[in-house]
């Protein structure tokens, strides 16, 4: 028996997620007394694949091919190596294509599945894991029947855990196939924070006004080094890209702490962003729903209490 | 090229969630149905490439009782062209893809398309089941679809940007946010042709469910939430550094 | 008795309850101030057959029942009622009148392209001097043989300037007083036609109204609809139909307050509670449901009676009179319960207000309502 976890890396860097999936597997390892496995895929310098020892892996399988842009193709490979060390859990991150291969890992091991559980399993055995339904509304208790366990879970859900150990990497030569879909063009864009990798995310909705003031929320997001995002009715707008779109209908994000600027709280946003640890609302309206929602409200205009807040974080920073 | 769509059936997403007096199930009663809000915009999109001649049929389909025949017809008057309904009850999302792909064995088609999740349940996870279980490609996070000739070309979602995919057919494409802008609204005429479209029933074969619901709960309330004087901004950075932890 | 929709009058409110709240919503205060017609969304509302929804299909319409009709304009009032009068119109009164009181060679020319929504129509019956009292029409339909000429001006004209076909009541022979009205199918581009300026209205001011003129305007015979004298007639058989539209519309506008003032009610606090724990305002609430659930019942009442191809210009008045009067009520409460938030535009409630009041006048006032309902008591008791 043993954990595998499937570690993901954008720029041929780990990024926190993969070493918060290491953490959460080691700690399953000592629960259950066994190893746990990372698998990943992709070029990758020898000293990064080590920083996976920070959090407590032992063996690093690294295939240099990068398979995960197929979802056949990397699912099969996941779940190849998991039947080979006996893997009874498997954990993916969710993203985006975390989440693609997961079912498709599921249905090969013959596992039971549970995508963007809530943190540590209430019960390893048999599987009983936390899930929010209903878009937030509900959360579930849910017992996985199959003897093989594949998760996924959402960044921040469960913290990193640093338990240094030197790793053994083993570079695997597997026979890959062919991929079945292939990739023509891709655009990703560098420097900025993940909204869904983020820590802390500063998120704009119609108060905002329009699209040219975006200028000071991007102001704040660069002194906090957070991640940018926006309402459902500011993307439909055209004031800011549709993926930056957090809700029900957009992205579910879990930061540590969550800015809510101008957003009234509609349970559509609410249900985005009620796994966020902290939230924070500005809103003129004393009224708005959001502030329901949020730990810390502060009524006012936001053409004059952004910059404030800005100038406050930066006073902060400067200090420690 | 044919398309077929697989279509949940869920609570309206504005209604208000109630569970059974044990917790262990979610009392529907008075649950607006609709379709799962994804699904709708796969809909959509397939609608869109019929219109302008790039596809010709467009199917869909849906694991449930007799109550999700209206959802079905909805799509049917939204433009779709036959409905199938697998009955059986849907217990997962493993029983709901197994019973999927015995009907899509008998029912072919190019391009199957899923919604990214449910708006009930949330689990992301009957696309790539579909796909793994029919053995066929899978591209998930598709926010674009083009057919062209014989070919189709996708755009999908990928961390901190995007992609341009071709892929062999026939594949499931797993749609999000973007793949159409609005869903499709039913007009008079569609409601009146879905009279006569064909809804089909087939009967399933029993599938066990991979995972179980042991109970419901609603999520823990935020206690209230603290206001801070916009002229004391200090104390608010103070508060989530010291008390939160979280600068 | 039954009182559940089938499958398919669901679909269809809910088919109009997603164009109102997606589309309609978006700028529906802007087009308020602004007096903008609603070109773009009447397009769409054609796209969606909702224009001649109530037309047999093979005349292009919808061929839905009156039971769908009142509910999709109960959802598109609840957000902008200058469109669901547009709607109305067309329906009840044009297309209605056409369908069947109009000839083959005028449902294939005139019905078709209203039906689709290519054109909109309007109904030409009240004038500077005869609102309610249409037995006094002062236009003049002179008969020249092969033609009509049209002389008048009628006001109050929905739909006055951008209609492509009128349907207009005038008097032929005076001397037999009402008996002697005709109806006549007008097109819009006829020489000698004159449309006055936009009325600045109190509310549904984005609808389109006008005062038209006539002056010596030619119509060919063949586009008098039924006999000769027959107007009078016409317009009190498609008025009949066209109240149950209004009571709708202000079903709709009662029922678009009400659900803004329990959203608001259950989020505002006041006295460190939501106001909805205050019974002052709970018991508003629940008169306000009362009151619409009645206005409801009465339109679909009257709706029903239509399909069933039964009487119901009694039960129409009854359904006009008394859903105008709701829905006066309870948006006047919805802006008090929303306090001085109700009193600006942002909040809905005060537009809702200011349309409501018209329901009360239009297609037949409140008071003439009362006249339509105590004549038929004072026959059948």
């Amino acid at each position: 028996m043993s954990i595998l976890v499937y570690a993901e890396h954008r720029n041929h860097k780990f990024n926190k997620a993969s070493y918060e999936l290491i953490s959460f597997g080691n700690k399953l390892a000592g629960d259950l007394n066994t190893n746990v496995f990372a698998f990943t895929t992709g070029t990758l310098a020898r000293e990064d694949l080590k920083t996976l020892g920070n959090y407590g892996c032992n063996t690093i399988l690294h295939f240099p091919q990068d398979v995960s842009d197929d979802e056949k193709q990397l699912s099969r490979i996941i779940s190849d190596i998991a039947s080979e060390r006996n893997a009874s859990i498997v954990l993916i991150p969710h993203s985006f294509r975390g989440r693609a291969a997961a079912p498709r890992v599921a249905i090969r091991l013959k596992a039971s599945l549970a995508q963007a559980i809530s943190g540590y399993p209430v019960s390893l055995k048999p599987m009983v894991v936390n899930k929010r339904a209903f878009s937030g509304k509900a959360l579930i208790e849910e017992t996985l029947v199959a003897d093989i366990s594949v998760l996924t879970l959402n960044a921040n859900t469960f913290g990193l855990i640093e338990n240094v150990v030197e790793p053994a990497i083993e570079v695997l030569s597997i026979d890959a196939g062919s991929a079945a879909t292939r990739v023509i063009q891709s655009e990703v864009q560098s420097g900025k924070v993940l909204l869904s990798e983020a820590d802390i995310v500063v998120s704009g909705g119609r108060g905002m006004r329009s699209a040219d003031n975006w200028q000071p929320l991007e102001e704040l997001a660069e002194v906090l080094g957070a991640a940018t995002a926006c309402s459902r009715p500011v993307s439909d707008e055209g004031w800011r890209p549709h993926h930056e779109h957090v809700g029900q209908t957009g992205k579910v994000v879990s930061p540590n702490l969550y800015f809510a600027l101008g957003i009234s709280g509609a349970i559509q946003h609410l249900a985005g962003i009620s796994a966020s640890k902290v939230i924070v609302a500005v809103n003129k309206d004393p009224d708005a729903p959001i502030f329901g929602a949020a730990d810390y409200g502060i009524i006012g205009d936001l053409q004059t209490v952004l910059p404030r807040l800005t100038e406050a974080f930066r006073k902060h920073k400067s200090q420690s | 090229m044919n398309i077929l769509v697989c279509i949940s059936n869920v609570p309206d997403t504005t209604t208000r969630i109630k569970f059974t007096a044990d917790n262990k199930s979610v009392d529907y009663t008075g649950v607006q149905w609709i379709i799962n809000p994804w699904d709708e915009l796969a809909l959509t999109r397939a609608i869109e490439l019929k219109e302008a001649g790039k596809a010709n049929k467009i199917m869909v389909i849906s694991v449930g009782n007799s109550t999700v025949e209206a959802t079905l017809r909805k799509a049917l008057a939204a433009g779709a062209d036959e409905a199938i309904r697998v009955d059986a009850e849907a217990l997962d999302s493993f029983s709901t893809a197994s019973h999927l792909a015995d009907a899509i064995k008998q029912y072919p088609a190019d391009i199957i398309l899923c919604g990214i999740e449910s708006s009930d349940y949330n689990g992301s996870s009957v696309g790539g089941m579909l796909a793994e279980m029919l053995d066929l490609p899978s591209v998930s996070s598709v926010s674009s679809l083009e057919i062209e000739g014989g070919s189709i070309k996708i755009t999908r979602e990928i961390e901190g940007g995007r992609q341009q995919l071709e892929t062999a057919l026939p594949a499931v494409l797993v749609v999000q946010k973007g793949i159409a802008i609005n869903p499709r609204i039913p007009s008079m005429r569609g409601i009146m042709t879905a009279r006569t479209k064909p809804l089909k029933v087939i009967t399933a074969s029993a599938v066990n469910a991979e995972s179980q619901i042991n109970s419901y709960d609603t999520p823990p309330q935020k206690s209230s939430c603290r206001m801070i004087d916009p002229e004391n901004l200090d104390e608010l950075v103070e508060l989530l550094h010291k008390e939160a932890r979280v600068i | 008795m039954n009182f559940e929709y089938t499958e398919e009058q669901l679909m269809i409110r809910q088919a109009a309850r997603d164009f109102a709240q997606r589309e309609l919503i978006k700028d529906v205060i802007e087009r308020d101030t602004h007096s903008i017609y609603p070109t773009e969304h009447v397009k769409v509302l054609a796209e969606l057959g909702f224009l001649g929804m109530l037309v047999d299909p093979k005349y292009d319409g919808g061929g839905m029942d009156t039971i769908s009709y009142v509910l999709a304009i109960e959802e598109i009032s609840k957000v902008d009622s200058s469109v669901s009068v547009i709607m109305s119109v067309n329906n009840s009164l044009v297309c209605y009148g056409l369908e069947n009181f109009g000839s083959e060679a005028q449902k294939e020319k005139y019905l078709k392209p209203l039906a689709r929504g290519d054109k909109t129509g309007a109904f030409l019956l009240s004038e500077p001097e005869a609102g309610s009292d249409a037995t006094s029409q002062r236009t003049t339909a002179e008969d020249k043989g092969d033609y009509y000429l049209l002389n008048g001006t009628k006001n109050w004209i929905t739909s006055g300037n951008t209609a492509g076909t009128y349907l207009v009541i005038a008097q032929t022979h005076p001397e037999k007083g009402h008996k002697g009205i005709n109806v006549l199918i007008v097109d819009r581009n006829t020489p000698g036609i004159t449309v006055g300026p936009h009325e600045d209205k109190m509310g549904m001011r984005s609808s389109d109204t006008h005062s038209v003129m006539f002056n010596d305007v030619k119509v060919p015979r063949e586009n008098r609809i039924g006999e000769d004298g027959f107007g009078f007639k016409f317009a009190m058989k498609t008025l009949e139909g066209g109240r149950i539209g209004i009571a709708a519309q202000a079903v709709g506008i009662a029922a678009g307050a009400f659900e803004r003032s329990v959203k608001y009610a259950k989020e505002r606090k006041a006295f460190g509670t939501e106001l909805m724990n205050h019974q002052s305002v709970a018991f508003k609430l629940a008169e306000m449901a009362v009151k619409i659930e009645n206005a409801r019942n009465l339109c679909l009442k009257a709706a029903w009676l239509k399909d069933q191809n039964k009487p119901y210009g009694y039960a129409s008045a009854m359904a006009k009179y008394y859903a105008a009067e709701a829905a006066m009520w309870v948006t006047t409460e919805a802006v008090q319960i929303h306090g001085g938030y109700g009193y600006v535009k942002e909040y809905h409630v005060e537009r809702l207000m200011r349309e409501a009041k018209l329901t009360q006048i239009y297609e037949g006032t409140s008071e003439i309502q009362k006249i339509v309902i105590s004549r038929q008591i004072n026959n059948d008791y």
